[in-house]
């Protein structure tokens, strides 16, 4: 790739959440500001490896797209209103923008409104790797499998509901930001569990596309809201489980478990940053919500040289307070894994089928049920158990784990 | 813009009874703040009758249109700046009458 290309990538990286939030609120429409900012970078293309790259290529594509969607609305304006109508609101929209204060950043408002509560979840998710992180409609269709017709759609419908729904394009009010905030946070972790552990037999048992965006969104997340305890929580969590990406899968394919792994091949900048985030949460003394007592849990586990180093006891401790947040049969479930290594897997076992019924159809439940089955010399079970997990298990790595694990039970 | 609040009566789980009071106390404030357009509840689902012209022929059937669980019960017409702001009046209005309710953007209001 030519330095001109790899320019264009990098701008494209870093320029493309600014370039669209800033024509949406110029020009109030999402449809106009996405449109406009993919022309605009599809001229830098063309111009940028004749005429060299500009000296603030994100002024200049600012520029190009507020032209581009300049040309747009006064075309249509001029199909159904008077010239002087046009003209007028041409005058309004090509006057200097506005300074803008760092805590006013358009990029905030559009993460609040691709993130908006009355849109459907996968709308969530997919306008904002969209419009924030500059996704094409083809890669997020490829990430969730499903056809770039439907994507399209989903996209489409998204902005749709915006417009005709009034919902606002701006920072929500002091009374609504607190669930807001959980709300974008939401559809970033969503993001990167799909990257992490994707599912419906993708190929990949690991993708590493997503879960990088996902950082690279949150870390945008922080830089907006750096106050927000639960931003940075939740960058720490992501650091700490990307650092172990590389030795979560093996040679051969197979899923390997945070006991099994290879700590070694952990990515020590990404610890690093990880406990320096954890560390600054535990210092504002702040009480912290679930994202950053995960982070806390996650740093237990990569502080450990060895897995027998592991502080269960902390670990345990943190699962409790995370309960005391969050009492979900999936946090108490999580919790039981954890407390098999401090109180053996007879006291897990029992606190693991106490959410058996509502955790049922969920495969984690029928992993950790089959683990400490087998820990407990009960093989019958462990397998009827690892049978159950297999089936409801949705990643090509983690069902070969699951099914070398059954086989290897004895008799 | 123009908001309709329906609210909504579930009738497998129609929750408390409205408190006394509550609806008009909300309205009030509907009013001092400058969202109210208009509002009104309805009779019981039993007092509907429906109407069909369209073949032509007119026949006048007894009762809703269709058995259902769910059914409107009253309404509020708002002007709110936006969908957030809609969004929490809606809040209050729920809590006032115990019931849940959708929040519908009007296309155009006569």
């Amino acid at each position: 790739m030519s330095d001109v290309h790899e320019a264009i990538a990098r701008v494209h990286r870093e320029e493309w959440a600014r370039v669209v939030a800033t024509i949406a609120r110029r020009f109030g429409d999402l449809d106009v500001a996405e449109d406009a900012a993919a022309e605009a970078f599809a001229t830098a293309v063309e111009h940028w490896p004749v005429h060299g790259v500009p000296p603030n290529p994100g002024g200049w594509l600012t520029t190009t797209a507020r032209n581009k969607a300049l040309d747009r609305v006064r075309r249509e304006v001029r199909r159904d209103a008077k010239e002087e109508a046009a003209q007028v609101l041409s005058d309004q929209l090509s006057g200097p923008a506005e300074p803008v204060g760092a805590i006013d950043d358009d990029r905030l408002r559009m993460l609040f409104t691709c993130a908006h509560p009355a849109l459907a979840m996968e709308a969530r998710v997919a306008l904002t790797l969209r419009m924030v992180g500059g996704l094409t409609v083809a890669e997020i269709a490829h990430a969730f499998l499903v056809q770039e017709t439907t994507m399209a759609q989903r996209i489409t419908r998204a902005k749709a509901k915006i417009k005709a729904a009034g919902i606002p394009y701006r920072v929500p009010d002091a009374a609504d930001l607190p669930a807001r905030v959980a709300g974008v946070l939401a559809v970033l972790y969503l993001v990167f569990n799909e990257g992490y552990l994707p599912t419906g037999g993708h190929s990949d048992p690991v993708r590493a596309d997503l879960t990088g965006e996902a950082v690279r969104l949150t870390r945008l997340a922080r830089q907006l809201l750096p106050d927000d305890g639960e931003v940075t929580g939740l960058l720490a969590l992501m650091l700490l489980i990307e650092a172990r990406r590389p030795a979560r899968v093996s040679a051969s394919g197979e899923l390997v478990t945070l006991d099994q792994q290879d700590r070694g091949a952990w990515d020590p900048a990404l610890v690093a940053e990880g406990h320096r985030l954890v560390r600054e949460r535990l210092a504002s003394g702040e009480a912290p919500g679930r994202y950053q007592v995960l982070a806390a849990i996650n740093a237990v586990h990569t502080d450990a040289r060895d897995v027998r180093d592991t502080d269960w006891s902390q670990v345990v401790a943190l699962y409790d307070q995370l309960v005391r947040l969050d009492p979900s049969p999936v946090v108490v479930l999580n919790r039981s894994v954890a407390l098999a290594e401090l109180d053996g897997p007879q006291v897990a076992l029992a606190q693991v089928d106490a959410v058996g019924e509502q955790l049922d159809g969920y495969h984690a439940f029928h992993v950790a049920r089959a683990d400490l089955l087998r820990r407990l010399g009960r093989s019958a079970d462990a397998r009827a158990s690892y049978d159950r997990a297999i089936a409801l298990a949705g990643n090509s790595a983690e069902a070969a784990y699951l099914t070398r694990r059954r086989d290897e039970l004895g008799r | 813009m123009h908001y309709l609040l329906s609210v909504i009566d579930d009738s497998v789980n129609p929750g408390p009874a409205d408190e006394p009071g509550a609806v008009e106390a909300f309205n009030d404030q509907l009013k001092k703040d400058g969202y109210w357009v208009f509002a009104g509840g309805l009779e019981r689902l039993e007092a509907s009758t429906v109407v069909d012209a369209r073949s032509g022929e007119t026949t006048i059937t007894d009762g809703p249109f269709a058995e259902t669980k769910e059914f409107l019960a009253g309404f509020w017409v708002i002007e709110a700046p936006d969908l957030d702001v809609a969004l929490r009046l809606a809040e209050g209005g729920s809590k006032a009458c115990h019931r849940k309710i959708e929040v519908r953007p009007f296309d155009g209001l006569a």
